[in-house]
């Protein structure tokens, strides 16, 4: 049942390094993570590896696995040919702290940037909301986190200079859960054009297409939001009505 | 030695799932300057597996609950070992501390009236865990990582410093915590893993939300970061832990492939119809029924069946029953030749409700099994069997203030004692690290505002030298070996069923095993740089090593307490004493560390408030309590 299989991991840090060849053994069931963990405890046990929960829950176990970003403990072995070689990179888009592990606070910093939910006067367990309408936003809090889709977005892959411009989707889908919230009472929608990069979005859905998670990133998040930003500011009855004064703009929230 | 960095701190909460993170918001809160410290990234602590929900009274789902059914019910699952205080005051404040995450900005599921929909679980009278399909444990610590966010952003608007009262350490471990010369707590030590830089926390407060233990057994739902830390943490200062010998194993761990065996498959599939059933397509759990629950739960499956539409003239069928009577049933299954291909039990959803429901109500559940065991659970039963999953023991805490013994230490979560008793039930998890976390934040933050503190550099000295010695060691074993090992033994020999020769033989190899952790030897990686003030960046052998100290001394705790308690009860099942005793009960198995052994001692409890005993039958209280505790007028 067990064979060998050939890996090739990267190992360095920030400064250099490079793809070592592995022989490891692997057995039925088991993942990409649990070959990982097996050079660990035998051949590298320095070798830096981020994971938690092993069950695909914490979004920690983040790399690219033959070029595709995956989570290594939801990347079976049985994918892979026995005679293929299987190589484990770091997130490219996150500088390497060490081997697989990758410097992600962009992500937190981003996330820092928006804008609380805000519930308005309403007293705590006097919250009514319907299901309905509540399934919206959920879609968007079953992320876990686990920035892949960041790590895939074309707009700041290989752009460093679009980073600090760019939220990337897993934050523009934030900025959608809250704004798709049936209790938020702020507004933001300039902001997620303005200072969150909404418009460097052009719909690849690359995004979607990695998530663990299976969320329509791009079709539930990134597009409504797209309509509802033109809604705000390009709508012409909107803009000529503001502009004699029969509609009024509600204010608009700041970032963070 | 002062190369070394110093932050100043008025409260420092290490551990950052949800007790820590509800521990931090509080002090914060409060207007103390806050540290959270957090073994992995911010966001990703073992609470995210939480999966069915969050017990609280809020009466959404059935009117007839309140705190007072809560409260019983908890006491039952506990076997009345509880600390009744703090069951009490869970129940109590639980509905208030889930009401506070929605208005965080957390989105559970609904009822049809808008308010937050209730499921039933194991244990619970009423429909009960607030919950997101099975996924609620990540909604809690997404809903808290968020609010600190806010609080970050309130501070930003003034002081133009996100970090300015609340900063996260996040992927930092605490090794020591430090003490002054008059004995209180005067901070913590560390390393931050991505430079391997060590760091000193200076506060007079400290509160422990380090979670469990779970890493010291080979088959486990829990993830790396559940080394027992802050239980060890807590007996190297001088505090002590109680009810050690309480593990639950939870009665439904996937059981094949061999890589997840252990990964947890949530409650809420029995909450929601799922039925247990073994090799001969039976639903044995009917021949599992305990005396003490006999009234309570259907002796056929055709009751059991008309519970889910009718539970006021029904009773609850018995996969419901409390976590420990599941998993010794499934174990005596399994040991009787009944079993699953892979050594579980089956557990059926899919002939119960349609495919579209299934995936519905547990999506993850469905996704688990799809990508992990290629099974689609929604057409075919999953295979289960119990895994360890939880400790009830912990540090022995004052209810109110979640105040250690030791004067600055503060514990809540699964990391203190008490509140669960011998078992805890599904759903009370959430809501405890919730209560006592926010309890433990207040009771933190109030003892900083009258305690300045400075941190002798004795301690710094000790606690570097302890951090260094894996690396300095020439030769030594392999810490991923003893770590199988040690797994391996506690499996074996302080698993679910536990027996008194096999008790001595673990203790007996844990001794040995004490021997080989303090010898392992880790290298640096070639180039990394280790000074006086650092050890090797980011390299997992090394925090191995350093976590097996803590693994090490709390296998011990559990070992030592589950050879003393002669009785089965909840989370302690002796083979040789299958009998729960009323004088036992009584007792509290309490451990501390002395020239860095563990020593036992029994401690009686304080007998229930009056106004809470008079909440059960008399009936009831006699099958838990001895003659002299029952209540005085009805005593005949």
């Amino acid at each position: 049942m067990g064979y060998k299989a050939k890996f090739r991991v990267w190992r360095g840090d920030a400064g250099e390094g490079e793809l070592k060849d592995y022989t490891v053994e692997v057995n039925e069931g088991e993942v990409v993570l649990d070959v990982i963990h097996r050079l660990q405890a035998t051949e590298a046990p320095d070798l830096a590896v981020r994971w938690n929960c092993k069950a695909g829950k914490c979004g920690s176990c983040s790399a690219e696995i033959n070029g595709r970003p995956r989570l290594m403990c939801m990347t079976r072995m049985s994918t892979f040919a026995e005679d293929e070689t299987v190589t484990v990179t770091p997130m490219r888009t996150f500088p390497v702290i060490r081997d697989l592990v990758t410097d992600v606070s962009y992500n937190y910093e981003k996330a820092r940037e928006i804008p609380a939910f805000d519930g308005g006067d309403v007293k705590p367990g006097e919250f009514r909301m319907q299901q309905v309408d509540v399934e919206r936003s959920q879609e968007f809090r079953k992320c876990i986190e686990c920035f892949l889709c960041n790590n895939t977005c074309h707009v700041i892959r290989d752009h460093e200079e679009n980073k600090e411009h760019f939220s990337g989707p897993r934050f523009l889908m934030r900025v959608a859960e809250l704004e798709m919230h049936p209790a938020d009472v702020q507004d933001r929608r300039q902001i997620a054009q303005d200072d969150f990069g909404l418009g460097y979005c052009n719909i690849t859905k690359c995004c979607t297409e990695v998530c663990p998670e299976h969320i329509k990133i791009t079709d539930n998040a990134l597009i409504p939001m797209k309509e509802r930003v033109v809604g705000r500011r390009y709508d012409p009855l909107v803009w000529l009505g503001s502009k004699i004064g029969v509609v009024k703009r509600g204010k608009s929230t700041p970032k963070a | 030695m002062t190369d070394i960095e110093r932050l100043r701190y008025d409260v420092v909460v290490i551990g950052a799932g949800g007790a820590g993170l509800r521990a931090a918001i509080e002090a914060r809160l409060q207007g103390k300057k806050t540290a959270i410290i957090s073994k992995s990234l911010f966001g990703k602590a073992h609470t995210v597996m939480a999966e069915g929900g969050a017990a609280a009274a809020m009466g959404n789902a059935n009117p007839n609950d309140n705190w007072q059914v809560h409260f019983r019910d908890t006491m039952r699952g506990g076997k009345f070992l509880n600390s009744w205080r703090m069951a009490e005051l869970h129940a109590k404040e639980a509905p208030d501390r889930i009401w506070e995450l929605e208005a965080w900005g957390a989105l559970f599921d609904r009822t049809k009236d808008g308010k937050i929909s209730q499921r039933n679980f194991g244990g619970h009278e009423y429909p009960r865990l607030a919950h997101v399909g099975d996924r609620t444990g990540l909604e809690l610590i997404r809903t808290c990582q968020q609010k600190i966010v806010a609080l970050q952003q309130e501070d930003h608007a003034e002081f133009g410093d996100y970090d300015a009262r609340l900063k996260v350490f996040a992927e930092t471990t605490i090794t020591r915590l430090l003490k002054d010369e008059q004995g209180r707590i005067c901070g913590a030590f560390g390393y931050i893993r991505e430079t391997g830089k060590f760091v000193v926390f200076e506060a007079p407060a400290v509160v422990l939300a380090t979670g469990g233990i779970g890493k010291s057994f080979k088959v486990t739902s829990n993830s790396w970061e559940y080394t027992g830390d802050g239980h060890a943490l807590a007996l190297l200062a001088g505090a002590s832990l109680i009810n050690m010998e309480f593990v639950q194993f939870h009665p439904t761990g996937m059981v094949w492939p061999p890589s997840v065996k252990g990964i947890l498959v949530t409650e809420s599939v029995r909450g929601d119809g799922g039925v247990l059933k073994n090799s001969d397509g039976k639903r044995f759990m009917f021949d599992y029924i305990p005396d003490v629950f006999k009234d309570k739960y259907a002796t056929s499956e055709e009751e059991a069946d008309r519970w889910y539409d009718d539970p006021d003239n029904n009773r609850r069928p018995p996969e419901l029953l409390p976590r420990d009577e599941v998993a010794r049933a499934i174990n005596s299954e399994v040991k009787a030749g009944r079993g699953s291909p892979h050594g579980g039990v089956f557990l059926d959803i899919a002939s119960r409700l349609k495919p579209e429901q299934i995936i519905k109500r547990l999506p993850s559940m469905h996704h688990q099994f799809k990508e992990l065991a290629d099974v689609d659970i929604t057409a075919e039963p999953m295979e289960v069997g119990p895994t360890c999953h939880y400790v009830m023991g912990g540090v022995e805490v004052d209810p109110d203030t979640a105040a250690a013994s030791v004067p600055g230490l503060f514990a809540a979560g699964e990391v203190s004692g008490g509140m669960h008793g011998s078992n805890r039930l599904g759903g009370n998890s959430l809501s405890d690290l919730l209560v006592f976390g926010r309890r433990a934040g207040l009771g933190a933050a109030e003892y900083a505002s009258a305690t300045t503190v400075s941190v002798p550099d004795a301690e710094v000295e000790a606690a570097v030298a302890e951090a260094m010695e894996p690396y300095q060691r020439d030769t030594g074993e392999n810490p991923y070996a003893v770590h199988q090992e040690l797994q391996q033994t506690m499996n074996d020999l302080v698993g679910i069923i536990r027996r008194e020769d096999e008790l001595e033989q673990a203790i007996e190899a844990l001794g040995k095993l004490r021997d080989r952790v303090g010898n392992v030897a880790v290298a640096p990686s070639a180039g990394a740089t280790v000074t006086e003030d650092r050890g090797p960046a980011y390299h997992p052998g090394w925090h191995l090593a350093l976590d097996l100290r803590n693994m090490m001394i709390v296998s011990e705790c559990v070992a030592r307490a589950a050879l003393e308690r002669q009785e089965s009860r909840g989370g302690h099942t002796r083979d040789d004493y299958p009998k729960m005793s009323a004088d036992w009960r009584k007792i509290n198995l309490v451990c501390s560390l002395r020239d860095g052994v563990v020593e036992l001692k029994r401690q009686e409890m304080s007998p229930m408030r009056e106004d809470l005993l008079s909440l059960f039958e008399l009936d009831e209280l006699k099958k838990y309590l001895t003659e002299g505790e029952l209540p005085a007028e009805e005593k005949n």
